[in-house]
């Protein structure tokens, strides 16, 4: 049935369209390769977890509690591990190299602590896991939140960058950070808010997962691979292109499963996302390449 | 010149030492040279295409795994030597065929590029084996102890590390230098890129390969979550960038102090030592930015005021 | 260029030496006051949430109880504390290795406990074999048992093999199917990892011999988070029976989406998983009917004793799987021990021959195996009971059908 297809596709790949915003965010203005971004999805998975069964705060209104605290984070590990970096790559010009190597060093330490306190235990709840009959198909409920989380977060965000002046700052920041700074922008002040808002969507991408996923302290490394094939599929920083390209993957993916074989997911997906990159190199709405 | 043949002289001799090095300890201290023999020439090979070419490739899992299943299919058909070269030239057909495809992607996406390969690679081993040959997980009963395998490393090593010599002081190696800070620069001054890459990484990629089919018969069990296990990629990456891979002794330098790190952590602190590593790595970054070789150089040079500070060859440069 | 080589060299040459150097044997003999015990095992990586579950948790339970009870006893009535030596085998199969030599030469332990999964007991098994010491494989999974207790001559296999459990699980459908509680088709999915294809290919022989016929039959990615395609596919094939020899994260997911879809096939077996008392944590009422591998025998009072001992102790309730067969084995050394001293030769030969009483009854090893396992199992009243082989005694009867998931509400 081509509709169910259609519909379940779009909702598993909104998913991963909402894991992917922050990290595009993170690299495409920041300048940041994130490789701990997994790790934080998880770290916040858990946040929702305790919440839940030991609190007793659904996940929703969980959010209120942890987006703050994930902003704060981001703004505090930009400020502390990242600026310095940045601040000397003014002079070597290794910014991608050492935030690959810092960022590493990071995804062993929330790693590290998330296996102290939480153990290597595979963990679960159940949240909103009702059918939800959407034109003739059924769609857990959850699945749907972070479907429509993932829209209105692009969506908004997209608006936000094209049509204020904040937005324009980010993209003169994302486009030329060595020129924005001529017309009177604070790159560094820029960056780190990029920086904290993409450790916020991290965290609301961790909260939606922890409600339909088990999910353990070592899983973090298949999140931030997930995230990044979607972000250069989409094409770096690139809002839009991400939410496309995770909508994209979700459909291929619940195409192959339903109309080839289930055991050639994973390989379609990658197969697709090379193709994209053979075909155009920086992406689907990625500009050529510097 | 005669520079050059002491320090080849001083190099056999070493090897030779090195060679003998097992005899005097038990297995665990083979196990240790093997594994440490194993990331320096992980991490010499992938310094050989990505250093100069600043191309940072995560497919190094994608050959290594490609070398391991190659020698756990063929082990019970063929001659072991012949089981080495079938996996060396296999992976120099991939890699030729991924190169043609790549090498004109630049920067991070490059890098996810090759993080795709790999993933692509496991994923179509798994389903050949799923839906053709009905079993996933095969056995390798070589009779080949850990010296042995020690020994076919180490010699890897020394190969790989006298190309990365030989590549330094020919032609090729100055075309990569102009590669390397600007390859606008180097097309304008007749350079072929492509092919240059090319073979560089076709080289790298098949001394990974080697790697990976020399490795295989100590785990007499080899499936493909284990042997294209994305680990493997991430340290050679680390411990090639932390020496300073554009150096001939960096990646050497890299992974021996961080082979031992671990192998020092996951002893004294099992249960901490994702945080402690962790934090170090955050530190190494802070403290040593331009890698432990740029490090060492710079402390060994502060005595001899006399050396001229643009001396090493590989001077990173600014982009 | 010669100048760095020549000092490269001689660094790189004293780092190697000085690590070499740092192996060297602690040859200071003393008296024994402890008996040594060391394991690697995945605390980090891929594989640490399987140990974490089953392997850990009693390795640390039964050295706490030996230790609070004085240690261990040996053939004279004395007792020595155990002293655990463990490594972190960060689920890569070359640390596995390098792990266990390093137990076996470097700090002389006195036995060695196996790592968690059966790719990484099959990597030791070699290393345990030429030290001498015992190798109690208890989460590995395999029909070639027979074979590697003959290449392995000191290896013990604990957990059976695929065919076993397949064997059973198809047994239980056929009888309903005589009854006519289902019909004879089934829908089967499978993990692409060496246990999904290890179990799927025993069981389409399995289902074939018992007249069943397969009409859905895929494999998945390990990693796979959204099984709507394949549940929709099942649903509409036609089959009563849906089973999924999947991963933990999997089992999960697959119990979360069927209720979504609200497909409710007559029975539902799925993999690892179900018997993690996190899975009755997650599900509640709705877990009861569905089925999986192992089992426990709940009426047996000792068992039961075990389990409770096991959450007061660990704070967590152990799984209804290997959990209990885990914490047996260990006692089966510990007997051993007492019985015949710290000699591993001697150790090997009296597990192997000797009977010996445990937490599950009294367990005697047929040619290095242990085949007393419960190979299936299902959630009822909140318990996850053993199921087969339904002739031995404490096996519970299946409830067929399963309830639908909306009675459950």
């Amino acid at each position: 049935m081509p509709t169910t297809v259609l519909i379940s596709g779009l909702v598993l790949g909104g998913t991963y369209a909402l894991i992917a915003m922050g990290l595009t965010l993170q690299y495409g203005i920041s300048r940041i390769m994130n490789l701990a971004y997994g790790e934080t999805i998880i770290l916040f998975a858990f946040g929702a977890f305790l919440l839940f069964s030991v609190v007793g705060i659904n996940p929703l209104l969980g959010l209120i509690f942890i987006l703050p605290v994930a902003f704060a984070l981001g703004y505090g590990i930009y400020g502390i591990m990242m600026q310095p970096l940045v601040r000397r790559s003014v002079k070597t010009g290794n910014l991608e190299v050492d935030s690959i190597l810092a960022t590493f060093g990071l995804l062993f330490v929330i790693q590290g602590v998330m296996l102290v306190f939480f153990g290597s235990n595979y963990t679960s709840y159940n949240y909103m896991n009702v059918g939800v009959n959407v034109l003739g198909t059924t769609i857990a409920a959850n699945r749907l939140l972070a479907f429509a989380l993932a829209v209105l977060i692009g969506g908004a965000l997209y608006l936000a960058l094209a049509h204020t002046r904040w937005g324009t700052r980010v993209r003169a920041v994302a486009v030329a950070p060595n020129s924005a700074p001529l017309v009177g922008i604070d790159v560094n002040k820029t960056a780190r808010f990029a920086f904290a808002l993409g450790t916020m969507l991290a965290a609301s991408g961790g909260v939606m997962i922890s409600m339909y996923q088990t999910f353990t302290a070592s899983m973090g490394v298949v999140f931030t691979m997930k995230a990044l094939v979607v972000v250069i599929m989409g094409g770096l920083g690139n809002l839009m292109g991400a939410l496309v390209a995770g909508l994209l993957l979700g459909l291929v993916e619940t195409f192959v499963a339903t109309y080839i074989d289930p055991g050639l997911t994973l390989a379609a997906t990658y197969l697709i996302f090379l193709s994209v990159l053979l075909w155009r190199p920086s992406g689907l709405f990625g500009k050529a390449a510097r | 010149m005669f520079r050059t043949v002491l320090a080849v002289l001083f190099f056999v001799g070493a090897l030779a030492a090195l060679a003998w090095v097992p005899t005097q300890f038990g297995a665990y201290g083979v196990g240790l040279l093997l594994g440490l023999t194993g990331y320096v020439t992980l991490a010499s090979a992938w310094a050989l295409f990505s250093g100069p070419t600043r191309y940072v490739s995560l497919a190094t899992v994608a050959f290594f795994g490609i070398g391991a299943y190659t020698v756990a299919v063929l082990s019970e058909t063929l001659p072991y030597p012949v089981i080495l070269l079938v996996a060396a030239a296999i992976g120099l057909c991939v890699a030729l065929v991924v190169g043609l495809a790549t090498l004109r992607l630049a920067g991070v996406y490059f890098v996810i590029f090759t993080f795709g390969l790999a993933e692509l690679v496991r994923q179509l081993v798994t389903w050949y084996e799923v839906n053709v040959t009905g079993t996933l997980g095969r056995y390798i009963f070589l009779p080949i102890s850990g010296e042995q395998i020690y020994w076919q490393l180490l010699a890897l090593a020394a190969v790989t590390i006298g190309i990365g010599w030989a590549i330094g002081r020919s032609r090729i190696g100055l075309a990569l230098k102009v590669i390397g800070d600007d390859e606008v620069v180097a097309a304008h001054a007749g350079i072929n890129i492509a092919r240059v890459k090319l073979t560089l990484f076709a080289v790298s990629a098949t001394i990974i390969t080697l790697v990976g089919a020399i490795q295989a018969p100590r785990w007499t069990y080899v499936e493909p979550s284990i042997v294209f296990n994305q680990t493997i990629s991430f340290l050679t990456l680390i411990m090639a960038l932390l020496g300073g891979a554009n150096r001939l002794w960096g990646p050497l330098l890299g992974a021996i102090p961080l082979f031992l790190l671990f192998e020092w952590l996951s002893a004294n602190f099992p249960n901490h030592y994702s945080i402690i590593l962790g934090l170090l790595f955050i530190a190494i970054v802070f403290v040593m930015p331009q890698g432990v070789l740029a490090m060492v150089e710079k402390l060994w040079k502060r005595p001899a005021r006399s050396v001229p500070e643009n001396v090493p060859v590989g001077k990173e440069v600014v982009q | 260029m010669g100048i760095y080589s020549r000092r490269t060299i001689m660094f790189a040459l004293g780092a190697v030496v000085a690590a070499a150097g740092a192996g060297a044997p602690d040859a200071a003999a003393q008296e024994r006051s402890s008996v040594k015990i060391g394991y690697a095992i995945s605390k980090s990586g891929a594989n640490a949430g399987g140990a974490g579950i089953t392997t850990i948790p009693n390795y640390k339970l039964w050295v706490k109880d030996v230790n609070d009870a004085g240690g261990l006893e040996l053939p004279d009535g004395s007792r020595l504390p155990i002293e655990v030596v463990e490594y972190d085998d960060r689920s890569s199969s070359e640390e596995v290795v390098r792990s266990i030599e390093r137990l076996a030469t470097q700090d002389e332990v006195d036995f060695i406990l196996a790592p968690w999964g059966t790719g990484f007991n099959l990597a030791a098994a070699p290393i345990f074999d030429r030290f001498g010491y015992p190798q109690l494989a208890i989460s590995a999974v395999t029909d070639k048992a027979p074979e590697f207790v003959k290449r392995w001559p000191r290896s013990f296999w604990m957990h059976g093999g695929g065919s076993d459990y397949t064997a059973a699980l198809v047994d239980i459908l056929a009888g309903a199917a005589d009854e006519g509680t289902i019909n004879r088709k089934v829908a089967v999915i499978s993990v692409a990892e060496g246990f999904g294809i290890d179990l799927v290919t025993a069981a389409r022989a399995d289902f074939e011999e018992a007249d069943f016929e397969i009409v859905y039959d895929r494999t998945y990615p390990p990693g796979t988070t959204d099984f709507t395609p394949m549940i929709n596919e099942a649903a509409q094939s036609g089959a009563d029976s849906f089973v999924a020899f999947s991963y933990p994260p999997d089992t999960f997911a697959l119990t979360q989406q069927t209720q979504v879809a609200d497909y409710n096939p007559k029975v539902l077996f799925l993999g690892v998983g179900t018997q993690f008392p996190s899975y009755l944590a997650a599900n509640g009422e709705k877990a009861t009917g569905i089925m999986g591998l192992g089992g426990t025998d709940v009426s047996n009072p000792k068992v039961m004793e075990y389990r409770k001992h096991h959450e007061e102790v660990l704070g967590a309730a152990p799984d209804y799987w290997g959990s209990v067969v885990t914490y047996a084995t260990l006692q089966m050394l510990q007997e051993a021990i007492r019985r015949v001293g710290l000699d591993r030769g001697d150790v090997t030969e009296e597990l192997a021959t000797g009977t010996f009483d445990t937490v599950i009854g009294e367990v005697k090893l047929q040619d290095r195996q242990f085949r007393d396992m419960w190979w299936a199992g299902q959630w009822q009243d909140g318990q996850f009971v053993a199921l087969a082989p339904a002739d031995r005694p404490g096996a519970s009867k299946p409830r067929l059908p399963k309830q639908p998931w909306a009675a459950a509400n």
